[in-house]
């Protein structure tokens, strides 16, 4: 209590120019104009969550650092909002997706694929000539201006309400199309051509040939020449139908985003549309899959445990080698022995995918005299091979890790150890690998996560294969379980589905957090020791 | 500058010319295009550019990328107004409703049909095509001559008499994980289509690789793979088959145009004819056409339209993408152009004799099957059951 308030920061504080205050307040500036910009577009855009997201994150930046309270997050918020950004919006909207059909045939809007349908329904009719044409204007009411076919030269003129009619007194430009329309004002192409708006509705624009409107209706496409195109399809807009005005079929909206008829027929495109836990169901209960995802999912933590294990082993043992001040040349041999890990490791699978060949790869050619052994389509040797690549990509960093925690260890301890007459291995088992564990404990959990997940080994070496023989889903013996989300998603090619792919992802997000946590738990216990 | 666009514009359209050159400069069509491709592009935009003052975006990408791109961002607003593309994309874009129909009118018969037929679905042509591209048989002409085999087993001969026995074929099978794609010709002479045609020659979605035929093809395969002549291996990438074939040491490949200056440069002097039949029947390999889609959401759909129509559709434009990324033209008038040189007729040739690949979404479902049986074949396993199973898959996958 009889202690002085602390001295007031001097981003607080103003004292004349030069203050930190100052450097604050445009700091400041600059992070409100960005903002206040980026809300303006989001509104012209008409993204209301992310305005409203934007609006709250500013508000609150303004006021965590104009207040004299929220001391700590002042320090918090910047990466608060990065955690945000570029975490919880990935993972929220990978789980929306999760509960959505969103993927191929089902991508855009209800909107959309209305426009979809009626675009696909719409077709020229059979040798309709190709008219010289013009877009004029009255007021707000646009129309199209056609030469007739033939040396006639007549002008005729229509719009959306009025089919095309004939006009006195309309001249005929240079390039073939009307450029004088009495009544009317001829736009000229380059004001078509700036005018998006414009555009859209000439491209929009339909005038009926005749009172008939079987015949069809004059089209463009390139704003100087028209043709007679056909429409069977009619889109209701209160109704929310299509209606084939040919067959007098209705196609109407079902829950999973596409328009069908009372047949079960369906249209071609669709919307994306909330399908509740369907991906879940799915994901689960399909016999195709079961089977096979079963054998991915053994492989996935066998793959995941044994890499870690062996490559931390491995870095260990060249850890506790090159840490004896006995051997020479150590920094040289250190520095060589950490190569493989400043090599991508994209290309090194792609290498060693080269070298791995059975019939013109080094390894077979150097180490087994030619002989033909199959590294990379026989499924056990396949595995074998992941993991002594992966072997071969990772010990570097555990030699790493482990080189820096021995340098770490308290020498007392250890001499004390010796004293008390241990012997080497027991001074390892005993002391040097449970107080190596404290420290690396945790980096191992998070190597299993990111081994759990990694694609990049897998999909570059042998992308999967060998494919399983017999089985009806395109999965291999050595796919993890992401590269397997990968193939059954259809996200490789073909008929992507986003919404089952997300709905594994977060299967698998789960799995590793549930194991992560668990882990976590048992290293805390190490620390007790 | 301003002047001279405005006098170059005067020719076709006077609207845009008297009111001066500069008064399309706010419009911006936005192109997607991979590298091959983007100065070819270029150069046909500069015209269009000086005539309408538009600026034309190329926005370069991977070309394994624009698909995917194109699918996720055209519904969001954010796509362009026109991509450049391959012709099986089509069915994923239609279902997906990405992409606006295209009306070529009297120009329709300029271009090759196959490349036109490539490009309709349902009826609706959906892009502008500008090249077409098929694999084809190339020989070493210093280890076999010039003469073009015309059945599998005269091609072993001619290999085999020139001392090649071993390996007197070199199939491309993406290493361990099968290639069906290049050896698809050979499959034809057995009569077992991927997919049945119509008589139109649009594909329907029923899988024509069942049945006698494809088991006769797959014991062809087996018997040419590890169980029999051990021509056949599960070893040969994309790398290592080119390398074999420019170092001499098979005379045969089947491969596409995109190979040649590979071995060109490796000092080999190749011959380029169809692919010989194993089967009997003609050996049709997969024509793959590259054309410009145009966005269903594209906010300049006059613009788009009136770019591909009279600036990309010329002979100009077409010999220009193909000097920047040498594919057959698909106008036919700048093919025959182009046919002067004997490797690119050898490929004309090839291409005569195909099919166009499917365009149909079922297609996408076939590959990992497909692929998966050739190597299970290599391998020496059973042709009945490999066969019947992959065919059996593929269904399952199609109908689910």
């Amino acid at each position: 209590m009889s202690e002085a308030p602390p001295r007031e920061s001097h981003a607080r504080s103003w004292r004349g120019l030069g203050g930190g205050f100052v450097a604050k307040l445009l700091l400041m500036m600059l992070v409100n104009a960005a903002g206040i910009t980026a809300i303006l577009s989001a509104y012209t855009a008409g993204a209301w969550v992310i305005l409203a997201a934007l609006l709250v994150g500013l508000l609150a930046a303004d006021w965590i650092y104009f207040s004299k309270r929220a001391v700590p997050l002042k320090y918090l918020f910047p990466g608060l909002v990065f955690l945000a950004v570029f975490q919880m919006f990935t993972l929220l909207y990978t789980g929306y997706v999760a509960f959505t059909n969103y993927g191929t045939g089902h991508l855009g809007s209800m909107q959309q694929a209305v426009d979809a349908a009626l675009i696909q329904d719409e077709r020229p009719v059979a040798d309709s000539p190709q008219y010289p044409l013009a877009v004029v204007r009255n007021g707000d009411e646009l129309g199209f201006a056609i030469v007739d076919a033939g040396d006639t030269g007549r002008v005729r003129v229509g719009t959306t309400e009025q089919p095309l009619t004939e006009v006195e007194g309309a001249t005929i430009g240079d390039n073939g199309t009307p450029d004088v329309v009495p009544g009317w004002t001829v736009v000229p192409r380059a004001d078509l051509f700036t005018d998006t708006d414009l555009q859209q509705q000439v491209v929009a624009l339909r005038v009926p040939i005749s009172d008939d409107a079987e015949d069809g209706s004059l089209r463009t496409r390139e704003g100087s020449t028209g043709a007679i195109y056909t429409s069977r399809l009619v889109w209701d807009a209160d109704e929310q139908t299509i209606t084939n005005t040919e067959t007098g079929v209705v196609y109407a909206p079902d829950d999973r985003g596409s328009f069908v008829s009372p047949d079960g027929d369906r249209l071609a495109a669709g919307w994306y549309v909330n399908v509740g836990f369907d991906n879940f169901v799915r994901a689960f209960t399909d016999a195709t899959y079961a089977s096979p995802l079963l054998k991915v999912t053994l492989w996935t933590f066998a793959f995941a445990i044994l890499t870690v294990l062996t490559s931390f082993g491995l870095g260990l043992l060249f850890a506790l080698i090159y840490n004896d001040p006995r051997v020479r040349g150590r920094k040289v041999l250190r520095t060589l022995m950490i190569l493989p890990y400043a090599f991508p490791a994209f290309m090194s699978a792609l290498l060693w995918r080269g070298m791995l060949n059975s019939e013109f790869g080094v390894v077979n050619e150097w180490f087994f005299l030619g002989a033909d052994i199959g590294w990379l389509s026989d499924p056990w040797l396949a595995k074998l091979a992941i993991l002594w690549v992966n072997l071969w990509l990772s010990y570097p960093y555990w030699f790493l890790v482990t080189t820096g925690a021995l340098q770490a260890l308290p020498g007392d301890v250890m001499e004390a150890a010796r004293v008390d007459g241990a012997g080497r291995w027991r001074q390892f088992r005993s002391i040097t690998l449970p107080m190596l564990l404290v420290s690396t404990a945790p980096l191992a959990i998070a190597s299993f996560a990111f081994n759990f997940n990694n694609f990049t080994i897998i999909y570059m070496l042998t992308g999967g294969g060998p494919a399983f023989s017999g089985s009806s889903t395109p999965m291999g013996s050595t796919d993890i379980l992401i590269s397997a989300i990968y193939q059954i998603s259809g996200v490789s090619g073909g008929r992507a589905d986003y919404g089952l792919a997300s709905a594994l992802s977060i299967v698998v997000f789960i799995v590793i957090g549930v194991i992560s946590a668990l882990a976590f738990r048992r290293t805390r216990k190490l620390e007790e020791m | 500058m301003t002047l001279l666009a405005a006098c170059g514009g005067g020719g076709d359209t006077p609207e845009s010319s008297s009111a001066g050159g500069s008064d399309g400069s706010g419009a911006e069509l936005v192109i997607w295009s991979d590298a091959e491709r983007a100065e070819a592009i270029k150069n046909a935009a500069a015209d269009f550019e000086a005539d309408t003052g538009a600026t034309v975006t190329i926005v370069q990408k991977n070309f394994e990328d624009l698909r995917a791109d194109f699918l996720s961002q055209v519904p969001t607003g954010e796509g362009p107004d026109i991509t450049v593309g391959a012709h099986d994309w089509l069915g994923e874009f239609v279902e997906s409703g990405v992409v606006d129909t295209l009306d070529l009118a009297d120009r329709a018969a300029d271009f090759e049909p196959v490349t036109l037929e490539a490009f309709t679905y349902d009826g609706q042509l959906y892009a502008l095509p500008y090249a077409q591209e098929s694999v084809a048989l190339i020989q070493n002409t210093d280890l076999v001559g010039d003469t073009a085999p015309t059945t599998w087993d005269e091609m072993i001969q001619m290999a085999t008499d020139a001392g090649f026995g071993d390996r007197p074929f070199i199939l491309y099978t993406n290493g361990a994980e099968g290639d069906m794609y290049t050896s698809y010709a050979f499959q034809t002479s057995f009569g077992a289509p991927v997919f049945v045609q119509d008589t139109d020659g649009s594909y329907t979605s029923e899988v024509g690789m069942a049945g006698d035929a494809g088991v006769a093809y797959a014991q062809w395969i087996h018997d040419n793979g590890a169980a029999g002549t051990g021509y056949f291996t599960d070893t040969v990438d994309y790398d290592i088959g080119n390398e074999l074939f420019a170092t001499g040491q098979s005379p045969f490949i089947v491969q596409g145009p995109w190979t040649i200056p590979t071995f060109q440069d490796a000092g080999v002097n190749v011959a380029v004819n169809p692919i010989p039949s194993a089967g009997g029947e003609t050996a049709s390999p997969f024509v793959g056409v590259q054309g410009f889609y145009l966005s269903a959401q594209s906010k300049n759909a006059l613009l788009a339209n009136e770019f591909l129509a009279n600036y990309v559709a010329t002979d100009e434009a077409q010999q220009a993408l193909y000097d920047a990324d040498p594919r057959i033209p698909a106008l036919t008038a700048v093919a025959e152009e182009v046919a002067d040189d004997p490797i690119i007729a050898g490929f004309i040739a090839s291409a005569q004799n195909g099919v166009p690949m499917p365009n149909i979404p079922e297609m996408g479902a076939v590959w990992d099957f497909w692929n998966a049986a050739q190597i299970a074949l290599i391998k020496g396993e059973d042709p009945q059951a490999t066969w019947t199973g992959a065919v059996g898959s593929i269904q399952t996958a199609i109908g689910g």
